[in-house]
């Protein structure tokens, strides 16, 4: 019974997974049937890049929310990093590779200075990161001044990025395949990923055996920060006319996607592959509503409900599980002979 | 038996509130003179700001936003939070336009709209307490959910064929007096509400829900009902700022009210309520409210763009967070070390 509950979290996550598999295969079913376009090569593969761009910021914010903290300013840092590297190619201040540097080092900075906020000054996470939200967003209107860049100020090789591929997978797909092992071996695998998980389920705990949960905290803070800044740098690519509200509004898409990938907004369980596939769900909704012609401002409701019926799958499962666990107990207890733990 | 047991408690639970007492206490009087200083600096920036018309506009200005931090401060005392007050303004407004282009009076539309405002802010706090989420995801779904229920409904149409009697209400003033109707409603909801707080049980119920919840179901605090309640006040108030914005733009807008949550929390905030429930004052709330709209007036006469206005109240944000933390570490530093 005791390796049943120390197993809760994987096999939550587990099951989120294939059941996030398993409705995502029926929505591609539903969608084909009403619009057989739907299985072109144009169509999945612009699909895929769009939940891409998604899924690199939610992993980062999936490593976050382990963590038992939240990263609300995930839009604001892919909006500013995109218009900033965007406004150095078009000012020819630096090539392409070096404004891809440039961009993801922007991030992470944004990311240690969310960090910063939250371990050093001790800034509850969700305030810090509403208030870097508000000043990142604010800088990237500063930096823009109202003007826009378009696709014909860009240099082709930074747009060829959004086309490129491998043996017809899209770069931007296997990029966020790349991420997104990387993140779960490292949380899976490595001494101080575990630590993640440890610092999200039992703080004091995690404090009792000598984890340096602020460092945790840090890291993750400025991981996120780096995933946000290469969402960024993919999303300027990839739309081309690039605002200063780049990416408004994209924190709820990433929040969405951590969520409905089945890590507990408390902490402590989910995986990353979890919110990328998660980011890829959301994409097949957005895209289904294009396809079988619904109109566009469902989608944001749809977001919305979405986002509570994961959690409520959440709290059930989680409650069924518990008292499962305690029901084998006592069966345990009663028959000690008889107990099948 | 138990008498020197409570006893103890008590007492030991003196010191650390005390603390906190004379701190709030600061807070506010540094808020009173930050609100001062912003009418002296302001006054000098441009000769329009202390006239009363001036103050008229920028009250007007900032009443959604006060109104709706005013249930806020209770939901986030009570160790809460409703993200999804903003997506009520925009459905409220796009009902409300939607139920007037139909040709349904205002007088059957606004009840209407309030009520819609209520029963989201129940499904909110029945989906917290029922089913036992977290606020911060619920009221991020809701919040993604009413705006895009806001947009189905009217779609990215404006409806502007309002009633004058009806947008007078919006930026029209007090017969008499410079002051906008909707300071009325600001100062009654807050001086009801403030007394409830402060003056009552049940807004002691609310500070022991968000200082230590089991403790206070066990002392016989109905946690659901009363959480319950919060969001649906939270969800009503939002509705009736909602109608509020519409009158004084005179245009309903399934976008309306977009990005004012931020605004919200941060006068709660800035207004001294601790994110982490349990202590806070409704007055410190009011006076960052006008705080916050002050700065804001000020900042435009100045001609400081709206861009560095933004950033300028994220870092107020964190700045109401950071500068108590470091005077309590400043003064336990100066106790025990």
């Amino acid at each position: 019974m005791t390796t049943s509950l120390r197993s809760l979290p994987t096999l939550l996550a587990r099951q989120r997974e294939w059941s996030l598999l398993g409705l995502m295969l029926v929505l591609s079913l539903a969608v084909w049937l009403k619009a057989p376009q739907f299985l072109s090569p144009a169509n999945l593969s612009q699909v895929a890049i769009l939940a891409a761009i998604i899924a690199v910021a939610a992993v980062g914010e999936a490593l976050v929310v382990l963590t038992r903290n939240v990263d609300l300013s995930v839009d604001a840092t892919i909006g500013l990093v995109a218009y900033a590297v965007a406004d150095l190619l078009k000012l020819h201040t630096l090539d392409v590779p070096a404004a891809i540097v440039f961009g993801i080092g922007l991030g992470l900075l944004l990311g240690i200075v969310n960090g910063a906020l939250v371990t050093l000054c001790r800034v509850p996470s969700i305030v810090a990161t509403l208030g870097t939200l508000s000043v990142y967003r604010g800088c990237a209107y500063l930096l823009a001044g109202g003007s826009q860049i378009s696709l014909s100020d860009l240099p082709p090789a930074y747009v060829a990025l959004a086309r490129a591929g491998l043996l017809g997978v899209p770069l931007y797909v296997l990029l966020a395949a790349a991420v997104t092992l990387v993140a779960g071996l490292w949380v899976g695998r490595t001494r101080f990923g575990r630590q993640v998980y440890a610092v999200g389920s039992n703080p004091e705990a995690a404090a009792v055996l000598g984890i340096r949960s602020r460092l945790v905290v840090f890291v993750v803070f400025g991981i996120s920060g780096t995933l946000a800044g290469l969402a960024g740098v993919l999303w300027g690519a990839k739309y081309g006319t690039i605002t200063a509200a780049a990416a408004d509004g994209a924190v709820l898409q990433v929040v969405a996607a951590v969520v409905v990938g089945g890590v507990n907004i408390f902490g402590g369980s989910g995986s990353v592959v979890g919110a990328a596939l998660g980011a890829l769900f959301l994409g097949l909704i957005a895209n289904g509503l294009v396809l079988v012609r619904l109109s566009q401002f469902w989608l944001q409701a749809i977001y919305g409900a979405v986002i509570l019926v994961a959690v409520a799958a959440d709290a059930v499962i989680v409650r069924r599980m518990l008292r499962a666990a305690s029901e084998r107990r006592r069966a345990a207890q009663s028959a000690p002979g008889a107990g099948r733990a | 038996m138990s008498a020197p047991v409570t006893h103890q408690a008590r007492s030991a639970d003196a010191g650390p509130r005390r603390l906190e007492l004379s701190l709030l206490g600061r807070w506010e009087v540094l808020l009173g003179v930050v609100l001062l200083g912003l009418v002296i600096v302001g006054a000098r920036l441009s000769p329009v700001f202390a006239t009363a018309q001036n103050f008229s506009n920028l009250t007007a200005a900032a009443m959604e936003v006060g109104i709706m931090a005013l249930p806020m401060t209770l939901i986030i005392i009570a160790g809460e939070i409703d993200l999804s007050v903003e997506s009520t303004v925009g459905l409220s407004s796009a009902v409300l336009g939607w139920l007037w282009a139909a040709g349904v009076s205002l007088w059957l539309a606004v009840p209407a709209v309030l009520l819609l405002g209520a029963a989201g802010g129940l499904l909110n706090g029945l989906l917290v307490t029922r089913a036992g989420l977290p606020s911060l995801v619920v009221t991020l779904g809701t919040l993604a959910l009413l705006r895009g229920l806001a947009s189905v409904v009217l779609g990215p149409r404006a409806i502007s064929t309002f009633p004058t009697e009806f947008t007078a209400f919006g930026f029209g003033t007090l017969p008499g007096t410079p002051l906008p109707w909707s300071l009325l409603v600001f100062a009654l909801l807050g001086l009801v509400l403030g007394v409830l707080l402060h003056a009552t049980w049940l807004g002691r119920q609310v500070f022991a829900v968000g200082k230590n919840q089991s403790a206070a179901r066990y002392a016989g605090v109905r946690v659901r009902r009363l959480k319950t309640v919060l969001f649906v006040l939270s969800g009503t108030v939002a509705a009736l700022a909602g109608v509020i914005l519409t009158a004084r733009l005179s245009s309903a807008r399934a976008d309306a009210g977009q990005g004012l949550t931020l605004a919200v929390v941060t006068a709660v905030l800035l207004g001294g309520v601790d994110i982490f429930g349990g202590s806070g004052t409704l007055l410190g709330v009011v006076l960052a409210v006008f705080a916050l709209a002050m700065l804001q007036n000020a900042l435009r006469l100045a001609d400081v763009s709206t861009q560095l206005q933004s950033i300028a109240v994220g870092l107020l944000l964190i700045g109401s967070v950071v500068v108590p933390n470091v005077v309590i570490r400043f003064r336990r530093g100066g106790g025990t070390r």
